[in-house]
């Protein structure tokens, strides 16, 4: 049994970066929650945002706080784009032939990357990334310090944004009831775009702040994009406080796994917890198939 | 003993009662009508006895056991059949295999059941059209499939859930021989809910009526129609107030 | 019909043609082609039978499973271990194979219809199963581990049928049989009581409830006839390949690649998988194929290519290549 202080120190480590998940997660929750959309590519965007920043690291040195910003705007802008023009066209059809459309862009996007990239890791040594915070008996790194506070900042503007403007309420008002909403006379089209384009502007960010943290690869989507699900269902569809404690949940879990089983058992955790949470639901009344 | 007897049957959805102390009974070879305004009760009552859903308290009885709370496809199985308000046909499906998968309940072989489905829509009509696919058909065809559908599982209660609503007046009169037709060859009973008078007056040898859950009337048609509890329920009871005795 | 005669598309007797040439083709492709083409062949054989498997649970029971690589990667370990460890072949070690597939399928389904879990929770559910049995294997040291699992390195001259060892040929009318197969049993399915049952539940639960069709054990069935089906398959998988490594063999992205081929050839047809798995492999392989002669490395273009094919696919011709094929060659589309 590890000493106290190491476990204690991979907890809180674990919240930290948990709170960068919840904001991935965040995107995620908004998308499904209102377009009702399953973006399978999720976890492919935030790999392509790294890359963004390993770029910009590498030509510009810039450092990846800094291209977050202007990566935010810009997958803004490209998904509203994207939503737009392309994706809403298929909001009428069945759900499965959505995961599909965006399985199929996570297979072309992953692997574009993987061409253009090649499959070795990449990773950005930034001045930082050595150094850590002392809090009593506790070490943090910085760069870990660093990425949960953008991410709160972030989460912050989002949840501002939601609660506080027009734009922001009438998304919800859609997420509630979409058909109200077109009755009502709201843009549904252009608001559904607003959704996406926040959705990958938080996952620019969560992708930026995670950067300092690990090895770039071509293949990091489907992992991520399978964590954000687990968040989502864990911590409540549409909730998004919600997205942000199921990610602080799930990077403890990972982080306490990783310290007391192995480290490669973390990821065991968030399914387990998956299956648990997939499968604890109410049961349906007899006969009728209620959803 | 009635074929169907529905004894004291209530049933609510999160405190809003649907159903009340319903209680009457269907002898057999009859054609049963239930009756009343828009949620009074008439669809619950139908998917109670199609196991749809469990009653809170009664008893549905048919051929004397009990059905109450049995699962759609064991009260198919006790020879209960029903078609459905929105017609479900298999639309991807042709004519003949909709009525097929029907008749397969009462026919071991599929050779079987294809000759029981053929003899079924030729009595309903769509004999010629047995192989077209489901979904290319009209709303009156439809409906006639979903009645064909379910004849073709031998039911001894037919339960009908409201097949005339938009239907043309020509179509309504064609529907209703046809029923006729099929309750006389097959022997079967049929139970009803209906909206379209006409089609009422036609085919009832009983009417059952409904308001706010309760059975309010029970009787021939003629007597149904004169019924001052009955006029009150559809018209308001102002309205009754209104007229001269 | 008459109007393909008239614009000259293959008439009846064309159509038998067809398949008698396909058929010849088929038979004698160990002796005409070369070692490579006949490898890649295996493997599109390969992926439509899995496919064909796969669509069994889609088409008959209506379950997008994304997870359906947890089938292979069992079945392959069963088999492959119980060789490893007692030297008992693959034609005794593929009746564990389904046994273990089998039991999986029913369990899960049991979960997802007794717990009415559908939709994006069901196919969520179904990956996060598989994911587990990838780490779960990973921390497995009796089979391997992360390190992988290998078969005793076989002699590809000699054909030992009982080990399933021998040369590609021998492999390559193994999968054909594994094909006509699956091909033979969901056609003769289809003809009877299950083929009904299962289209009408898939087209409407509630009313196919109302005919008296037990939903919940018909589904069950689709089910584990999927699981087991799909256990074949990776025994095949396990003694072709010779090694297994569960962070290749329970990825999502197999999970993914199990599902292109019935997408992209047709959900719920016969003949969608074969034909599926045979456009991704030629256009994938083949596109790379060309590339590398070109000069140029491209790791990951088949992928990208299979991407591609998949968007189209969604976007334009949502009920998969097969149907406007068939039509267009005056076959009726059979469903399954």
């Amino acid at each position: 049994m590890p000493a106290l202080s190491h476990v204690a120190n991979a907890a809180v480590s674990g919240v930290l970066t948990g709170t960068v998940y919840g904001l991935m997660a965040l995107g995620l929750s908004a998308i499904f929650g209102v377009i009702r959309l399953v973006n399978f590519a999720h976890g492919e965007l935030m790999t392509l945002a790294m890359y963004v920043a390993v770029v910009a690291f590498q030509g510009l040195a810039l450092d990846p706080f800094v291209t977050m910003i202007g990566a935010a705007a810009v997958f803004g802008a490209l998904g509203y784009a994207l939503q737009r023009g392309f994706i809403n066209r298929f909001v009428g059809r069945p759900e499965h032939s959505q995961m599909l459309l965006m399985i199929a862009l996570a297979m072309i996007l992953g692997n574009a990357l993987l061409l253009g990239f090649g499959p070795d890791a990449r990773n950005v040594p930034t001045s930082y990334q050595l150094d850590s915070f002392e809090l009593g008996p506790m070490l943090l790194d910085k760069a870990r310090v660093y990425a949960a506070g953008a991410a709160v900042i972030a989460t912050s503007l989002l949840a501002a944004f939601f609660r506080l403007t027009l734009t922001g309420k009438a998304i919800r008002a859609c997420a509630d009831n979409p058909i109200g909403a077109r009755v009502a006379g709201l843009p549904v089209a252009h608001l559904y775009a607003v959704t996406f384009g926040l959705g990958a502007a938080s996952v620019a960010v969560a992708g930026c702040a995670m950067v300092p943290l690990i090895d770039v690869t071509p293949g990091l989507g489907p992992g991520y994009t399978l964590l954000a699900f687990v968040i989502v269902i864990l911590g409540g569809l549409g909730s998004m406080v919600g997205a942000l404690l199921g990610g602080v949940v799930i990077g403890v879990s990972e982080a306490l796994a990783g310290v007391l089983i192995t480290p490669s058992a973390k990821s065991m955790v968030s399914f387990g917890l998956l299956v648990l949470i997939l499968l604890a639901r109410p049961q349906g009344l007899m006969g009728a198939a209620r959803r | 003993m009635a074929l169907l007897e529905i004894e004291d049957v209530s049933k609510s959805f999160r405190g809003l009662r649907a159903v009340a102390r319903a209680t009457f009974a269907i002898e057999r070879h009859t054609i049963g009508a239930l009756i009343g305004p828009n949620g009074a009760g008439k669809t619950t009552l139908f998917n109670l006895i199609a196991g749809v859903y469990r009653p809170d308290h009664g008893e549905i009885r048919f051929r004397g056991h009990a059905i109450g709370g049995l699962p759609p496809h064991r009260v198919c199985a006790a020879g209960v059949a029903r078609t459905f308000q929105l017609v479900k046909p298999f639309a991807e499906l042709s004519v003949l295999d909709n009525a097929v998968v029907g008749a397969l309940h009462g026919e071991r072989t599929v050779a079987g059941a294809r000759v029981r489905a053929r003899a079924v829509l030729e009595r309903l009509g769509l004999g010629s059209k047995a192989s077209m696919i489901a979904a290319h058909l009209t709303l009156a065809e439809r409906r006639r499939l979903e009645v064909a559908r379910a004849v073709a599982t031998r039911p001894s209660l037919l339960l009908l859930d409201e097949m005339m609503a938009g239907l043309r007046p020509p179509e309504i009169d064609e529907l209703v021989s046809v029923l006729r037709g099929v309750q006389r060859d097959e022997g079967i009973t049929i139970l009803l809910t209906e909206h379209v008078m006409r089609a009422v007056m036609a085919l009832a040898d009983q009417i059952v009526v409904l308001h706010h859950g309760e059975v309010i009337a029970r009787g021939a048609p003629a007597a149904i129609v004169r019924d001052p509890a009955v006029l009150g329920s559809y018209l308001g009871e102002d309205a009754l107030e209104g007229t001269a005795s | 019909m008459m109007i393909g005669k008239l614009i000259g598309l293959p008439g009846r007797r064309g159509r038998r043609a067809l398949i008698a040439g396909a058929a010849v083709i088929a038979l004698t492709l160990p002796f005409i082609a070369s070692s490579y083409v006949l490898s890649v062949v295996t493997l599109a054989l390969y992926l439509a039978y899995v496919g064909q498997a796969w669509n069994v649970m889609m088409g008959f029971a209506g379950q997008l499973s994304l997870g359906h690589s947890l089938y292979v990667g069992l079945g392959a370990y069963a088999s492959a271990g119980l060789f490893f460890h007692t030297g008992i072949g693959p034609w005794a070690g593929v009746w564990l194979a389904i046994a273990i597939c089998a039991g999986v399928g029913a369990f899960i389904g049991f979960l997802a219809f007794r717990l009415r879990v559908s939709g994006v929770q069901l196919s969520l559910l179904t990956v996060a199963f598989a994911e587990l049995a990838r780490i779960g294997f990973d921390h497995l040291e009796w089979l391997g581990g992360p390190g992988g699992l290998f078969l005793r390195v076989a002699d590809r001259s000699r054909i030992d049928l009982l080990g399933f060892r021998g040369p590609p040929a021998m492999y390559y009318y193994a999968i054909l049989a594994l094909v006509g197969g699956a091909l033979g049993l969901c056609t003769v399915l289809l003809r009877r009581r299950a083929g009904y049952y299962w289209r009408a539940i898939r087209e409407d639960e509630v009313a196919a409830a109302s005919l008296g069709i037990d939903v919940f054990r018909w589904k069950m069935r689709a089910v584990i006839l999927s699981s087991a089906m799909t256990a074949i398959a990776g025994v095949f998988f396990a003694f072709y390949y010779n090694s297994l490594f569960p962070e290749q063999i329970f990825s999502f992205g197999r999970s993914i690649e199990i599902v292109l081929g019935p997408v992209v050839g047709g959900v719920g047809t016969l003949v969608g998988p074969i034909v599926g798995a045979g456009a991704l492999v030629l256009l994938g392989d083949g596109t790379t194929e060309v590339l590398n002669r070109l000069g140029f490395d491209v790791p990951g273009v088949k992928q990208v290519v299979h991407g591609l094919l998949l968007l189209l696919v969604t976007i334009y011709m949502p009920h998969g290549l097969w149907p406007p094929l068939a039509r267009a060659l005056g076959f009726g589309p059979r469903k399954i």
